[in-house]
């Protein structure tokens, strides 16, 4: 079912895309937080890349446990500076001045940016860059205008060009230029994984909490039949 | 058992007794308190604030235990409560609930009164004390909400602090005797942080206990608005239509409270966030005094008001029209026990007048409330005005024409006849 669900949504992410000046819709990014697997893959890529120059200084390593990971796993795949102890949070290879002095801005801390964004906008994000020559850095995306982030993933998704729908360049769609070296359903659903990584890491204990919610219902459900009955038996003698 | 217990207790009680009146003040508030005995769904709201005043009380307490109240460590600190305090993000989320959920409790409180005209004689000076609490929590919500230190914390503060400054001649000097400093900044963090966790909530105890002790002196009205005290048992003395308080409200409120925690644990372990409503999203973007965000809204329970500010254009140059046309918005509704006339209390024994007047007025106040969440330009533009825009204009008027109108309305319209007894 999920296969079938990517599938759609690969397909979309490249004939869905019309952008309208000052206006975009974005894709659904169908995630799934309880898929471990999905969410250690997606750790994967924001370990190896993103925290290139992003920070998630609100994120301890260890906090991968979660996704069932073992300290010995985080500290293999995800930690290279023997320096960094697996308590730690996740600092940026590169410093903020570097940052500043390499795109104008610093990159903002990634800690709990789905909670602000959200998937749907992270998702479409990560696959809306797109080539552009006027701009720094040579990429452009089409929900976030010359955004000061290059793409960091044209080898795998390979480069998307902007082909205007009209004359005065209001609107456009995005069209592969050179493929990348995944299909286009293969880098779709990396991208969702590093969507639902980055949701995880909004809120780490977001699925405690449902566990712990859905037992506190069922007692307040209980309590509550008790309640109406200790409340009707005593007032059987109010007329 | 249960007089074996009693046995046990009555020396307990008998030292305490004499040397503190706490078996008087159990009966006079709780076993020998005599409220009506129609009491309806509206009436499970006042114990629920109470409650929920409680819970805030509670979480507040365990939230400064971790959270720092400065502009550099703020945000990281409830990001810390979130992640790395055991069962933080409960007691964060339980108390951001709470605060919405403590408008809505008392919102539905104060639409009974309106229902049912808890407000008339003799029970002014209680709805009195229930505005000033509804004043002082509206100001310890805008002190809380800077708390957090995100965008909408700061930018929000701003807004409102700048309000104070449109009023004439000493507007910025109180803006920046509010702020501590010129904008928004760590000073203004610290204050907000002490009214928040000590002044505002020793000054709503009191006013809590104030509005309880008036509401049992008079006694508590009903879906009737007839008074009780009128059919007394000639031998016992006690209301034919009064029941005690305890046991038969408190296992009654019991029940409500259970219900009311299940909406309550639903919306904190299965959607903390509410859609934005409840934590708005751009709050989890750490306050940057640089970065205006491109629109700035206010907590979902502030929004009738901020419309009424938004629709009041400027004069001479001035934003104080708005700013006094909201506080005015707010200040009316002390003197509603003076301005409602009808014979009758309760909107059951009203005339389609009264019901056409409170209708409008609810319909009125909540679409103030929906478009205080959105930008002006939502509904498109009408002969160069934006429509949402010339919507709350209307409904403002409609708003301040409820209060103006309702002498007249109340004498004018037909009222039904009471009953002599309250009715099932």
């Amino acid at each position: 079912m999920k296969v079938i669900i990517v599938i759609i949504y690969s397909f979309l992410s490249f004939s869905g895309l019309a952008v309208a000046a000052g206006g975009y819709s974005l894709n659904k990014a169908n995630i799934d937080a309880t898929d471990a697997e999905s969410l250690q893959r997606g750790a994967k890529i924001f370990a190896d890349r993103c925290l290139s120059c992003h920070a998630a200084t609100f994120m301890r390593y260890n906090r991968l446990a979660d996704i069932g990971l073992s300290q010995g796993q985080i500290k293999q795949y995800f930690i290279a500076d023997n320096s960094v102890k697996v308590g730690d949070t996740m600092k940026s290879a590169i410093d903020a001045s570097t940052a500043k002095q390499m795109f104008g801005v610093i990159p903002p801390d990634l800690s709990v940016v789905s909670r602000s964004r959200g998937a749907d906008w992270l998702y479409t994000y990560f696959i809306s860059f797109y080539k552009d020559d006027a701009t720094a850095t040579g990429w452009n995306n089409s929900i976030f205008p010359n955004v000061a982030m290059p793409n960091v993933f044209p080898q795998e998704q390979g480069v998307l060009r902007a082909v205007y729908a009209s004359e005065d360049k209001t609107s456009f769609n995005l069209e592969v230029e050179t493929p990348g070296t995944l299909s286009p359903r293969e880098f779709d659903d990396s991208m969702l994984d590093l969507t639902n990584f980055l949701v995880f890491m909004g809120e780490p204990a977001a699925e405690k909490r449902k566990q712990i919610g859905s037992l506190v219902i069922i007692f307040l459900i209980i309590f509550a039949f008790m309640a109406w009955a200790v409340k009707r038996e005593f007032w059987k003698d109010v007329h | 058992m249960q007089l074996g217990v009693n046995l046990m207790l009555r020396p307990v009680m008998t030292w305490i007794d004499e040397r503190f009146p706490m078996s008087k003040m159990v009966r006079e508030h709780l076993t020998e308190y005599y409220a009506p005995k129609n009491f309806n769904f509206w009436y499970f709201f006042g114990g629920l604030a109470i409650v929920v005043l409680a819970i805030q009380i509670l979480s507040g307490i365990f939230l400064t235990m971790h959270y720092k109240p400065d502009a550099d460590k703020a945000f990281a600190s409830v990001e810390y409560i979130m992640r790395d305090v055991p069962l933080g993000w409960l007691i964060r989320y339980v108390h951001s609930t709470g605060a919405s959920m403590f408008f809505v409790v008392i919102y539905l409180h104060m639409f009974r009164a309106l229902l049912y005209g808890s407000y008339r004689k003799p029970r002014e000076l209680l709805w009195i004390f229930g505005m000033v609490i509804y004043l002082c929590l509206m100001a310890e919500a805008f002190f809380g909400y800077l708390l957090p230190w995100g965008q909408m914390s700061y930018w929000g503060a701003q807004v409102i602090v700048n309000l104070f400054g449109a009023v004439p001649f000493i507007g910025p000097d109180l803006a920046v005797w509010i702020r501590g400093d010129y904008v928004v900044s760590d000073a203004t963090l610290n204050r907000f942080f002490a009214l928040h966790v000590i002044a505002v909530p020793i000054a709503l105890l009191g006013l809590v206990v104030a509005h309880i002790l008036s509401l049992h002196e008079v006694g508590s009205n009903n879906p009737d608005g007839i008074d009780i005290k009128k059919n007394k048992d000639a031998v016992t003395g006690k209301p034919l239509d009064g029941i005690p308080f305890h046991p038969y409200y408190t296992v009654k409120d019991i029940f409500g409270l259970v219900i009311f925690m299940i909406i309550f644990a639903s919306i904190v372990f299965f959607a903390p966030e509410m859609g934005g409503y409840f934590l708005e999203h751009n709050n989890f973007i750490p306050a940057d005094p640089l970065k205006t965000p491109a629109h700035i809204a206010p907590v979902w329970y502030f929004t009738p008001f901020y419309s009424i500010l938004r629709a009041v254009p400027p004069m001479f140059g001035s934003q104080f029209p708005g700013v006094l046309a909201m506080g005015g918005a707010v200040v009316i509704l002390f003197l509603l026990p003076w301005l409602d006339r009808s014979p009758v209390r309760s909107i059951r024994y009203k005339g389609p007048l009264s019901k056409i007047s409170l209708t409008v007025f609810v319909v009125s106040f909540l679409l103030l409330g929906y478009l205080g969440l959105k930008p002006t330009n939502i509904w498109g533009q009408i002969g160069g005005a934006d429509v949402a825009t010339v919507v709350a204009q209307l409904c403002t008027i409609l708003y301040f024409l409820f209060f103006i109108s309702l002498p007249i309305v109340s004498k004018l319209d037909r009222t039904k006849v009471e009953p002599d007894r309250v009715t099932p």
